[in-house]
């Protein structure tokens, strides 16, 4: 099976796979608690949060990518100050984690925000009289009825993670083996002479694995809303 | 174990200014839709924070505003059943009630398997709430309160949601829930039915204000309060103990007012019971009817008059102690120069007492 495909190509399909991974995996923890705070809380700045979170899905990614440049980059203030914890983004297959990341954030807070804001209050209130503390609320309550909103956030999530091409390319350039992913090795191919039967492989395993995430997501979702709307 | 409550609070086109005691029993807040019954509860249970207000349970001050004291929904260990159950749906009925218990502290909790079996909810235990019927809901709901282990019961309209039959098979489990389990329970109801066979004492409501407060049978019998209730509910109660069941289906009771034959009570003899007659079923005569169909004929003396705009008289009656309320037009009050302190006697049918009007006595 390997043979139609060249090591390269193989190595550039890895490194998608594990960058939309670790991105999507990442930021779910921080996608959960932006979206509670959206949905349940009134607090100072929250037009602000709700903004930030959506900008990138309407900024250029070109703009994205340069601020993470700007911001992560060796001589950002960010990335100045995580190098001397040995975190390095520029040019690294972490830093077109933190691009796809950022990119996929607003898909994945929206999904899961919509989900929290269909979770009856009162059960939450129900949960607080019989003696639990907010914290365990959320536990118990809210976020095994939000679970099919989650599993489809992370899958829209990592489907975006893995055609993201703009902000990855601008912030960690197009390094194969480090920071080459899917889209970006189309890229490439489609800039040389010969490159477009690679490129039409790799194009195919685009389609196959963004098909198979968005079956995987419904497949999940219809089994968990199962499970808790009757069982 | 006793609850204090005062409150003042505003909404915007409403307001609420409430005092008033909820001694052990069932202190039933009655009063139309509107009128601050939730209100008044969600403040008691934490769920809402008054403009001002203090609530003391025993000892445990739950809201003191002018001391800045809030204790949160969560560390005020008060069951709350709600109208519509608010079980949680991706629980099954042993889960949910696991759940409650699992919050209890380990020295107040109840035994699982007695709350089962004191709502009979054996045969649901596996099931997921959407499989279960409004009434089975309730039961459950109720059970999930019991078993966090409170040190009051809050009820919000548990039956409203229900219909008559649903209504009928909650209500026996009420009562034992009263008699057996000895918290003091705060309910809410806008439905004198209920009110009668369950309460205490009364709290009645109206318009963000209270009307009056007191024990049920004094309350209920006040031809003064009848107006507030509902003219056409109105109705007094009498407490009757069982004497024989009679072989021709109906059931002899004594009662301070003198015995009373009433359609079939399931109950052991000797077994007290509220029987609620409402006012519009007792007839008044000055002497004996003689060779009449109505069994239940009481010597009475009357103790008020009321009359207003309407057609319609409220007559209270004092009958050995009790009190029975009668509505009478106001052509035959003025045909039979009826006064107070007439001796009459009054006529009750006894198939007009429902099978619903007659309830256990209180603790």
């Amino acid at each position: 099976m390997a043979d139609w495909l060249s090591p390269s190509d193989w190595q550039a399909v890895a490194l998608s796979l594990r960058v939309a991974l670790w991105a999507t995996l990442v930021s779910l923890p921080l996608g959960i608690f932006v979206a509670w705070l959206l949905a349940r809380k009134e607090f100072w700045g929250k037009s602000l949060l709700n903004g930030l979170v959506h900008l990138p899905l309407i900024l250029p990614p070109v703009v994205t990518g340069y601020l993470l440049l700007l911001t992560f980059g060796r001589r950002g203030w960010a990335g100045g100050f995580l190098e001397q914890f040995g975190i390095v983004f520029a040019f690294r297959w972490t830093g077109a984690a933190l691009a796809c990341g950022v990119m996929a954030f607003p898909l994945m807070v929206r999904a899961i925000r919509l989900s929290i804001e269909a979770v009856d209050p009162r059960l939450e209130q129900a949960s607080a009289t019989l003696g639990a503390r907010p914290i365990l609320v959320f536990l118990t309550v809210t976020l095994p009825l939000i679970l099919p909103g989650i599993i489809a956030g992370a899958i829209l999530a990592f489907a975006k993670a893995m055609g993201e091409f703009g902000a990855t390319i601008t912030f960690v350039s197009n390094i194969p083996g480090e920071t080459q992913t899917l889209p970006s090795a189309i890229y490439a191919l489609l800039q040389v002479p010969g490159g477009d039967e690679p490129a039409a492989r790799l194009v195919g395993i685009s389609i196959a694995i963004a098909m198979l995430a968005l079956l995987l997501s419904e497949w999940i979702a219809r089994a968990v809303a199962r499970r808790i709307a009757a069982g | 174990m006793t609850l204090s409550v005062s409150l003042r609070h505003a909404f915007p086109g409403f307001s609420l200014d409430v005092a008033f005691e909820a001694p052990k029993g069932v202190t039933a807040l009655f009063g139309r839709s509107g009128s601050g019954k939730t209100t008044v509860v969600n403040a008691v249970a934490g769920l809402l924070r008054p403009d001002a207000g203090r609530i003391v349970l025993d000892e445990t001050v739950l809201l003191d505003s002018a001391r800045q004291v809030f204790l949160p929904p969560h560390r005020r260990r008060l069951g709350y059943v709600f109208q519509e159950g608010r079980l949680f749906p991706h629980l099954t009925v042993s889960q949910n009630l696991r759940y409650a218990q699992w919050f209890a502290p380990a020295k107040r909790r109840r035994d699982f398997d007695r709350v089962v079996e004191l709502l009979g909810l054996g045969s649901l235990l596996d099931r997921r709430p959407l499989y279960l019927s409004g009434g089975e809901k309730q039961r459950v709901a109720i059970g999930r309160a019991l078993l966090s282990a409170p040190s009051m019961l809050l009820m919000d309209e548990p039956l409203a949601a229900l219909d008559t039959a649903r209504k009928a098979e909650i209500l026996p489990w009420l009562e034992r829930l009263r008699d057996e389990t000895h918290l003091p329970i705060l309910y809410v109801s806008h439905s004198l039915p209920e009110v009668a066979r369950l309460a205490t004492t009364v709290v009645l409501l109206d318009g963000g204000r209270i009307l009056r407060t007191g024990p049920v049978t004094e309350l209920l019998s006040d031809p003064d309060v009848a107006p507030a209730l509902g003219i056409r509910d109105a109705g007094s109660l009498l407490t009757a103990r069982i004497a024989a069941q009679e072989p021709d289906g109906l059931t002899r009771l004594d009662s301070p007012a003198g015995p009373l034959w009433l359609p079939k009570i399931a109950r052991p003899d000797g077994a007290t019971v509220r029987v609620r007659i409402a006012a519009q079923d007792v007839m008044l005569a000055r002497t004996r009817p003689m060779e009449i169909s109505a069994l239940n004929v009481l010597p009475v003396t009357i103790s008020a008059i009321r009359t207003d705009q309407s057609a319609s008289a409220l007559i209270q009656l004092s009958a050995g102690g009790d009190h029975i309320l009668a509505r009478i037009t106001r052509r035959s009050l003025t045909v039979l120069q009826l006064a107070e302190g007439d001796r009459l006697f009054a006529v009750i049918k006894s198939v007009s007492v429902a099978d619903e009007s007659v309830g256990l006595t209180g603790p």
